[in-house]
Formats: C-alpha cells, structure tokens, sequence
C-alpha cells in the first residue's frame, strides 16, 4: 500500500506533459481544466489512501520507497526515493486538498485568458514538485523540488509577460519574476552549501540516516560548530524560499502573477517549504542551540516588521503578502522554540485561512475587473454576497477569534515562545497579532463594508462563478473548523488525556528532537495559559473593534489623521523601510559598476588585451627595426661578419 | 576499429568529395555534407554500443606503423571519457551543419568542406592515442576554425580570427617542445628501445610518473598552458569572447560545444594522467584561476549588451567547474567534469544556435533591441527557455548534474583540501540565474517596442530539427544521467586509482583486472 507513494508525484507530472505538449491543440478550456484538476484530485485521493494507512498502522518508522538511481559517482549516490511518514503526507494532503480547490478555481478565474493551457501546464508543473519537495527521502530530492517550485513560481509570476508592474526597479512581471528567483537562489546557494557538509560527514544525504546518526551521537554533535553551521546554512535556504528577513522582498513582488498563483504558491504551499524543511531536519536544528534562536529571533522579527508595513498598504494583493510574511514568522518562531507542531499547525490553518483570503481577493479583483486598489472599492458585499462571508470567516481565523482555526494555531505559537521563557519574543508576536487583527479588518471594511468608492456607472461589480465560489466555501469550512484538529491540553483535557490530535499523529516524526530539547507533552495545566488566551482573545477582539471603527466612517478621519501627524513612520511603512532601494544600491549597482568599469574595461580590455597586443605589436616594432639592416648592400654585411669574428675571437681569446 | 576508423575518415572523405563538386550546386553540396555527417554519426552509435564500460583499459585499438625512426604510430583508442567526446562530436557536428544552411550565404563549397575536415580533426583528437599523431590533429583544427572564423565570420572578423590562432599557437607550441622532450625523455632513460625516442602514449603513461619531479613540472605546465588558452581559462580567456561573436552561429555551436572541450579533455587525459606529481602540486593555483574564472566569467557576463558575447562569457564560468572538478582530482568531481563537458556542449551550442535564429531574423544581437519576443514567438521562446535554465544549473536538467558533481568533487577533495574553492563556486550558481534571466527578461518579456520585431517568424522546420534532439538530450542527462555516466566510470576509477595510490600508496577504488601503470618507489 505504502509504495503507492510514486503515484502522488507522478499524476500531476502526466498532466504537465500532457497540457504542456498539446494544449495548444486542446482548445477546449474545460477539457485542459478538468485534465489538470483530476490530475491533483488523483494525487489527492491516493494521499487520503496513504492517510488513513499511516494513521491505521501507527508507523513509527518511515517507509521509504525507491524509484530509481539518480545520480551516482564514486561514493556520491543519490536516488529518486520517497518517504512515507506522518509529515510528509500531512503535506501532501495539504498540497493536492487546496491544490485541488485552487485548481477548480482558477478555471473560472482564467477563463478566457489566451494562455489557458500554459498556466494549467505551470499548475501542475508546481505541484509535481512541490510534492517532490515534501515527499522525497533525502536532500537532493527535495532540493531538485525546491528548485522546481521557484522555476514554477517564475513562470507564474511573470505569466502575463507582456503587463506592467509597480515595484521599485519593476517595470514588467518578468522583473518580478527575476526577482523571486534571483532572491532564492541566495538562498539556495546557503542550501547547497549545506548539503555539500552533510554529505562529506555523514556520507549520505538521505534525511532517516542524517537523523539517526545524529540522534545517536547527540551528545557529541550537541552546540557543534559543525551543526550550527549546517543548520544556519539550511536556514539561510529558508529565508528565501519562505521570505523571511533578510530575504523577504521578494514575495510582496510575486503578486504579479495571477491571483491563483498567489493563494497557491505564494501563500498555502511553496513558502512553506522553509517550515518544512526545518522541522524534517528537526534532530539537527535542535542539537544546535544557536541556530534555534536564530531561527526563532528571525521569524518573530519578520513576523513583526512585516506586520507593520502591512497596515498601511492600499493593494488587496500586497496586504495579504506582507500578512503572509509575517505569518511564516509566527511559524519560524515556533520552530525556534522547539514547538514543531505548532509550526505545522499553523501551517495548515493558514494554508485554509490565507489560501482562502487570496482566493476571495481575486473574486473580488475578478469582480471588480482587475482593480486592485482597496481605497477605490467598498461595499462590495452588496454585490458578491459568497466572497464577502467567506473572506469574512477566513478573517475571523487570522486574527485569531476563537473557535476558528487560527486561534488554536497562533494560541499554541504564541504559548510555547511563553513557556519557552522568551518573554521578548512572545510580546512582539503578541504585538504582531494585534496588528494582523487589525489589518485584516482594515482590509475587510475597505473593501466589504462602507459606502462606494468608485464609479458606479462603468463599474459593475458582480459575483463570481460557481468554479470559483465553491471552492470559497470548503475553505471557509476548513477555516472555520480546521483548528479542532489542534485543541491544546489546556481546552481539551476534560475529555481526553491526549486531545490535540495533530501532536499525536506528529509524534513519531519529531520524538527524536523532543528528546534532545527535553520537551514532553504537557498533561498540567497552568492558570497562565488561560490568562494568556483570554489576553490574546481581548486583543484580537479589540483590534478588531478598533479597525471597524476607524474605517467604518466615511471619510477615515481616524486613520488620515494618524497618518498626517506621524508622517515619518507612516511614509517609512509604506515605502517598506526602503529595505528594497537599500539592496538595489548597495549590492546590485555595486557589483554592476565593478563588473563594468573594472573587470570589463580594464582587466579585460585593457590588461590581458593590452599584454597580447602589446606583445604583437612590440614583435612589429622590433621587426621593423631589424628590417633595416637588410639593406642589400654586400659591403654592410660583409662588415658586419667581420665585426662578429672580430667579436667572437675576442671572446674566445680574453673570455675562455 | 573499423567502426573507429570509419568514424574519424567518413568526414575527411566528405570533406575531399565535396572538393569534387561543382561550387554552383550548392544545394548538392549541402546535403551531401549533411549526409556524410548523418553517416558518420550511425557509425559511431556503434562505437556507443560496442564499448564494453566494465573494461578500464582502450578500446576499438588501431596501432600502425607509421614514422618508425620516431616511434611516431598511427595509433587510436577510446576510453570511457573519450567515447562520450566523439559522441558529442558526431552528435553535434550534423545540428551545426544544419544550421548552417541558413547562417553561410557565400562561398558555400569551401564551407562545408571545412567543416567536414574540422570533424575529422575533433575526432582525431578525441581518439589519438599518440602524442604526435595528437599534436598533428590538434594543430589540424587551427585551419579550419581560422578560416570559418575569417571568412565567414561578423565584422570584426579577421582580428578575431588572427587572435583566436596566435592564442592557440603560442600554447601549442610550448605543448609541441613537451612532446619531444617527453619523447625523447622516455625513449632514451626509461624504456630501452632502440631508437631512444617514442611518442607512443601507452608507454609514455606507463613511465612518465618516473620522470624527476624537476623536468616533469616543466612538462605539466607546457602541456597545462596549451589547455588552458583551449578551455580557457582565466586569465587566457580574451580571445573566447571574439572569437565567439565574430564567428558564424554554426562556427560558435563547434567552438563552445566541442573545441573548448579538447582544452579539458587534455588536462585529463595528458596533465593527470602523464605527470602525477605536477599535478599535484599545481592542483590549488590552477584551481583558484578556475573558481577566480566562475565569478569573473559571470560578473562580466552580467554587464555585456550583446547576447553572443554574454553566452561567450558564462562559457568562461561554466568551464571554470569543469576545471574545478578536474582538478579535485576524486571520482566525483572527474565524473562530474566529463559529464559537465557534454553538458555544455549541448546547453551553450543550444543557446547559441537560438541566438544564431534571431541573428538571422534581425541581423542584430544586441539586448536592446528586443522585447517581447514571447508574444511572437512563443515556442522559440520555450526552446531559449529550457537552454537557459539548463545553463543556470536547475535539478532536473544537465547542468545540474555536472555543477553538482564538481561542486562535491572540489568539497571532498583530499588534494585541494580546502572547503573554499566550493564555496566561492558555488556562488557561481547565483550569478548564473541572475545574467540569464536578466537577459531573457530583456529579450522576451515586456511588450514589443520595437517595431522591426513585430511579425518575427517563429520555428521554422529545420530550427524544430536542429533544437528537438538537443531538448532530449538536456532532459536525459538531467533525470537519469547514469546511462552517460556509467561508460566512463570504471577509466575515471582507474585514474583516480592511480593518482590516489601515487599520493598516498593506497586507493578507495580498487579495479578488477591489471592495471597498466608501474607505481613508483619514491
């Protein structure tokens, strides 16, 4: 049953061949939709068989399934293999569920576009690697993944190549799609690197045999120089690919593409394959204290700057991208204080909540005939009745109201940074999700609520089709219940002795690591847990309250007010701490410069070329030269033999 | 042999039959090429088949005599590294010639005789298993290439000609003083035969590890000097650039896919093997000027306006691994460095043959003046694309495999030993993506600016015929490189065997069957 794994990836990459090569001649849009959705339904319906079958025979070792020999010499071998383990189906029932749902979605949303096939080709594409990504049993696997998802994500963003984009030194999509792949191939450069270390000392780069040589010499490989570096390197792949500090901006620029991509990959899957990372090498990052706090300190800065710079965005799209940021920060923070499964929580919740919040986005820019602009709209949920209460229940979820998903998942990130003992980093995250409560609900009355702000007689809002409200709707359901899956002992312990159901299907994969961080599964219960969620209940409520007042006036007075009196920061938020402007001057223009004006002009053209034509044209000199001697005149050479016997004889006669 | 020997006369033949033809039947004269290129390539496919990868010694052997007094032989074989070379070469010369039917409007007789003859010299190269019988193929390509260069080539031509022949010669002759002083070396204190001389290459590796560290130093960097310009390598690289603008498409597809691999194909097959202990020794400088090449070979790609000269540079960069892997001097790296070599052939010729499509549509190579080629010419587009990130280094295409395997090859390396060389490298990887993609942003994206550019053909048939055979070949070696690699695993073992046995008396590789070299007592 296990070995059914190589059929997960393998669905999605015959739909890719089969869209990419003859979609051209398909024509018909509902027949290249349905191949590329029953392509991911496929890989969805053997996940959930895959599910069941872990949950049903309580694996505790992963099985590992091998296709075929990759690439091999000398002592390098790797293969194309496949692990089955808890964590890597929960991905790919991530994956391939809202996968699934974006797919039906987007035949809606691209209807009519003249490259229908192409993005349904680049759909499956993502996901064949994506899967590879999550399902592959070593490095290289998943680093070839890894690499996929990013060409995937640039040939998704810059899939309207021909429209223009606002960004600082954009002028087209396929500047941002540039940017995306350039930014993460810094990232993957730290990925490499790491990988190269692992292998010279563990001889393998297959993650079982990675973690059992580790967890067997843990005190051994405890806060080792060698650990540190191989886990800050990873890390370093991470800040890419899930776009945290220092190498964030490249994923507000990804909104260029179109708005399905963005719920996709830009929000629900590929940015989380940093989270995933990490916690698949979870024995390695918790036998290095200094990388946990890295990542930890990381995320909860990310978590917090990119909330801020959320408030003040006017774009629908980049509003959810900085949200997106700074919810990957909440993850990375958890993984930073050993919290792996509230990592992995949060990252499904929000895979429903922001999936879902994306999707609604582009009903509305579907709508609203590609305005983007959320000071020009309002009232919408007059018109798009379905996108206005589900946007409303996944906003609900990320601003942490309980019941809803994303309380339990916050809930537990933001208790663990607590009972970690990092007061600092729980009072930003606590800061971060008050604003994420309040940018939501800015977000929300802008759009939803208040009166038109645009011209209603050109204008003519309207709701979307079914393909892409119904999906709205099972996210909406996910959103709203997903978080029951992760209820903390604390709310649960009266009917169970284990109630959160994820920590329970998650142990075997992270037991290793728990050990070395000393971490149990608590079965006490603080009072201070309860007062902290009764706080976090109060804040989100409150920004809440708060962004509903400021904006439910006509005029904003509020908010306006604010801006104009504190000028400097509003303008540094909304110019995104000019971090971008920094990057584009201090390195980019640097090294064009020394590439041009030095290495180009002068080491190039002037140096070696200067030598080599130096040295031709030296050699016509003295030629030249010489070339006088040859007068033809028998006297001149006559005396010069002469001199030259004359010389040698001397040289014989007081010399020798 | 006789597929052997077929292989490397088929085009020499062609190229003295084309002689024959009349020089206004050009159409004649360009399928006759083509067919003689296509025969020549099913005869080597039996070369492909017919070599067994177990055996780490030559195959398919010619030896005749040829100049006695020299011990100078007519002598030809192949190993593992040497048969995905003639391959390549057999492989890449009929796509060239293809592309040629577009690119060469003028003195089409003289043309197509050359490059026949310039396949003949590849070949020869590839196979020689005599230093003199070496050195006469090598030096044999210098004509051809000149020619195509001066004749044939853009405007600067004759200057990139002249540059490309002197850069070539000065190394070669350094190579050519190597070879009598080996030759004579070996012939006269070494091995007793009776003329005191041998340029038999099978001799000379059994005792050249023999030679004093003192002559044998001088010998490497004689030998190194003439790859190096070859490769080239920084700083002997200027004369890449020209050369490659200024030759016509089909002359810059040979140059980058198969010439600059005989420079690397040298440092293996002569450098390691021949002189050990130089090698040793010379390993961590020859290195830095690769890696030092990666960076430097990419930075300045960055900046270049000309999209001819910017493939011509990230040949500099892509080279440096193939070097960097040489010289890590381990299986991996070697492996890498040979499976790299093909790789680059297939990817750059790709690229510039999808340069070489424009050039012809346009007559100009210059960035600025494209935009927005996507819209019209959507599948040209995916063919630059899947070259492109194929040179970029992305999983699941070939230049992964070789960028992968040197990088680890120079990691691991117990000559090296030092994690430096991968790391700086490996930034390569970076700097790749970023002047590609820049390019092709620049080139394809956005909307059309210029009108010259609006109702550019797309494909023609022959472009699908010439692109088609590359794609696969990209994708193959990306996936399942193993059907490549393994024909040259067992003469890279074999090498590494005898270089690790030299340096530290033992080896991690231990090959069935007789070894041919004598180890040394030192």
């Amino acid at each position: 049953m296990l070995e059914m794994i190589q059929f997960v990836p393998l669905f999605p990459l015959i739909g890719f061949l089969i869209i990419g090569l003859l979609g051209k001649y398909l024509k018909n849009e509902k027949l290249i939709g349905t191949i590329a959705s029953t392509a991911v339904g496929l890989s969805f319906i053997v996940s959930v068989l895959l599910f069941i079958n872990v949950i049903g025979s309580h694996l505790e070792k992963p099985h590992i399934q091998n296709v075929f020999t990759w690439i091999a010499a000398g002592s390098f071998k790797v293969n194309v293999s496949y692990q089955v383990d808890q964590l890597s189906v929960l991905f790919s029932l991530i994956i391939t569920g809202v996968g699934f749902l974006i797919h039906v979605y987007s035949i809606g949303y691209m209807h009519g576009d003249r490259s229908f096939y192409r993005f349904f080709a680049y759909l499956n594409l993502f996901i064949f690697m994506m899967l590879n990504l999550v399902l592959s049993s070593n490095l290289l696997l998943t680093f070839l993944g890894w690499e996929g998802v990013g060409l995937s994500s640039y040939l998704l963003i810059g899939f309207w190549y021909d429209r223009k984009f606002e960004g600082t030194r954009i002028t087209w999509t396929g500047d941002a799609a540039n940017k995306a792949f350039i930014v993460n191939r810094i990232g993957d450069f730290g990925f490499l690197i790491a990988m190269f270390m692992i292998f010279i000392n563990f001889n393998t780069l297959e993650y079982q045999a990675i973690s059992d040589s580790l967890a067997a010499n843990e005190s051994f490989f405890m806060n080792s120089g060698l650990v540190t570096a191989i886990a800050l390197l990873m890390f370093l792949g991470c800040t890419g690919k899930s776009a945290q500090i220092p190498l964030a901006v490249w994923l507000p620029d990804a909104m260029a593409g179109p708005t399905p991509v963005s719920a996709l990959i830009h929000a629900a899957t590929m940015v989380t394959a940093g989270i995933f990372l990490v916690a698949r090498n979870s024995v390695l990052f918790s036998l290095s204290p200094t990388a946990m706090t890295v990542v930890a300190v990381i995320g909860v800065l990310t978590a917090f700057f990119a909330a801020t710079i959320g408030l003040v965005q006017n774009d629908i799209k980049k509003v959810l991208a900085y949200s997106t940021v700074s919810q990957l920060g909440f993850m990375f923070a958890a993984l930073g204080v050993g919290a792996f499964t509230a990592a992995i929580f949060h990252v499904m919740t929000h895979a429903f909540f922001k999936g879902l919040l994306f999707l609604g986005s582009g009903s509305v820019i579907h709508g609203m005939h590609e305005e983007q602009n959320i000071q020009k709209m309002g009232n919408l949920r007059k018109y798009m009745p379905i996108t206005y209460k589900t946007f409303y229940i996944a906003s609900l979820a990320i601003a942490g109201v309980p019941l809803f998903s994303g309380f339990f998942s916050k809930d537990e990130i933001l208790w663990s940074t607590f009972s970690h003992g990092s007061y600092i980093l729980w009072g930003l995250l606590t800061i971060s999700a008050f604003m994420t409560a309040f940018y939501m609900f800015r977000l929300v009355n802008l759009t939803f609520h208040g009166e038109e702000r645009f011209d209603k007689h050109h204008l003519h809002p309207h709701e979307s089709p079914k393909t892409m409200t119904i999906p709205l709707m099972v996210l909406a359901v996910l959103s709203a219940l997903g978080g029951f899956l992760g209820i903390p002992y604390a709310l649960g312990f009266w009917f169970s002795d284990h109630p959160n159901l994820l920590e329970n299907y998650l142990h075997p994969i992270f037991a290793n690591a728990n050990h070395i961080l000393g971490k149990h599964a608590h079965t006490e219960v603080h009072l201070i847990e309860y007062l902290l969620m009764a706080l976090a209940t109060a804040i989100a409520i409150f920004a809440i309250y708060i962004a509903n007042k400021f904006y439910s006036d006509k005029t904003f007075k509020i908010p306006n007010k604010l801006a104009a009196n504190n000028k400097g920061i509003y303008n540094m938020l909304f110019n995104k701490y000019k971090l971008d402007e920094f990057y584009f001057k201090a390195i980019v223009d640097s090294l064009l410069a020394l590439s041009t004006s030095l290495l180009w002009k002068v080491v190039d053209i002037k140096v070696v070329d200067g030598i080599v034509n130096g040295a031709g044209k030296t050699t016509a000199l003295v030629s030249e030269s010489l070339r006088k001697i040859q007068t033809g005149i028998v006297q001149n050479y006559a005396m010069l033999m002469m001199a030259g016997i004359v010389a040698i004889l001397a040289w014989i006669l007081f010399v020798i | 042999m006789l597929a052997l020997l077929l292989t490397l006369f088929v085009p020499l033949l062609g190229s003295l039959l084309i002689l024959t033809i009349k020089k206004d039947s050009v159409k004649i004269i360009k399928y006759t090429t083509l067919a003689f290129s296509l025969i020549t390539f099913f005869v080597s496919l039996s070369l492909w088949i017919g070599f067994d990868s177990t055996n780490p010694n030559y195959q398919f052997m010619v030896d005749a005599n040829w100049i006695p007094s020299i011990d100078a032989g007519f002598r030809l074989g192949l190993d593992g590294m040497s048969v995905l070379l003639v391959m390549l070469t057999t492989f890449i010369s009929p796509i060239a010639i293809l592309s040629s039917f577009d690119a060469i409007k003028k003195r089409e007789k003289e043309y197509y005789s050359m490059i026949l003859l310039l396949q003949f010299a590849m070949t020869g190269v590839f196979s020689s298993l005599d230093l003199f019988l070496f050195y006469i193929f090598w030096e044999i390509i210098l004509i051809p290439m000149y020619f195509i260069i001066g004749i044939w080539g853009g405007k600067e031509r004759i200057y990139a000609a002249i540059k490309f022949f002197i850069f070539t010669m000065v190394g070669s002759l350094f190579m050519l003083v190597a070879i009598v002083w080996l030759g004579h070396y070996v012939g006269t204190y070494l091995v007793s035969n009776s003329g005191g001389f041998t340029t038999n290459l099978l001799t000379i590796r059994n005792y050249s590890q023999m030679i004093p560290f003192d002559i044998q130093k001088w010998m490497f960097l004689a030998f190194a000097l003439s790859f190096l310009i070859k490769v080239p390598v920084f700083p002997l690289h200027t004369w890449l650039p020209d050369a490659h603008t200024e030759a016509p498409t089909p002359g810059s597809v040979i140059l980058a896919a198969v010439l600059l691999k005989m420079g690397t194909y040298g440092l293996i097959r002569f450098n390691l093997d021949l002189f050990p202990q130089a090698s040793f020794n010379y390993a961590s400088i020859i290195s830095w000027l690769a890696v030092f090449g990666i960076v430097y070979g990419a930075l300045v790609a960055m900046i270049q306006t000309d999209v001819k000269k910017l493939v011509a540079y990230s040949s500099v960069s892509h080279l440096g691994f193939v070097v960097l892997g040489i010289f890590s001097m381990t299986v991996e790296g070697v492996q890498g460095a040979i499976i790299q070599m093909i790789n680059h052939g297939l990817s750059t010729g790709m690229l510039f043959l999808c340069v070489g499509f424009i050039y012809e549509r346009r007559h100009t190579r210059n960035i600025s003046e494209f935009g927005g080629l996507a819209r019209v010419m959507p599948v040209y587009t995916v063919f630059f694309a899947i070259a492109m990130f194929a040179s970029v280094g992305l999983p699941g295409l070939n230049g992964f495999v070789g960028e992968l395997l040197t990088l680890v090859g120079a990691f691991k390396s117990p000559f090296l030993n030092s994690w430096a060389y991968t790391i700086i490298a490996a930034s390569g990887v970076i700097f790749a993506a970023v002047y590609l993609l820049w390019m092709f942003q620049r080139v394809m994206f956005g909307t059309i600016t210029n009108p010259l550019n609006n109702g550019l053909e797309d494909l023609k048939k022959n472009e699908w015929v010439m692109l088609v055979p590359l794609v696969v070949f990209i994708v193959w070696i990306g996936v399942y490189p193993s059907t490549f690699m393994s024909v040259s695993e067992t003469s890279t073992k074999s090498l590494i065997n005898k270089l690790e046995t030299i340096k530290f008396g033992k080896s991690q590789y231990n090959l069935p069957g007789k070894l041919e070299y004598k180890p040394i007592n030192k």
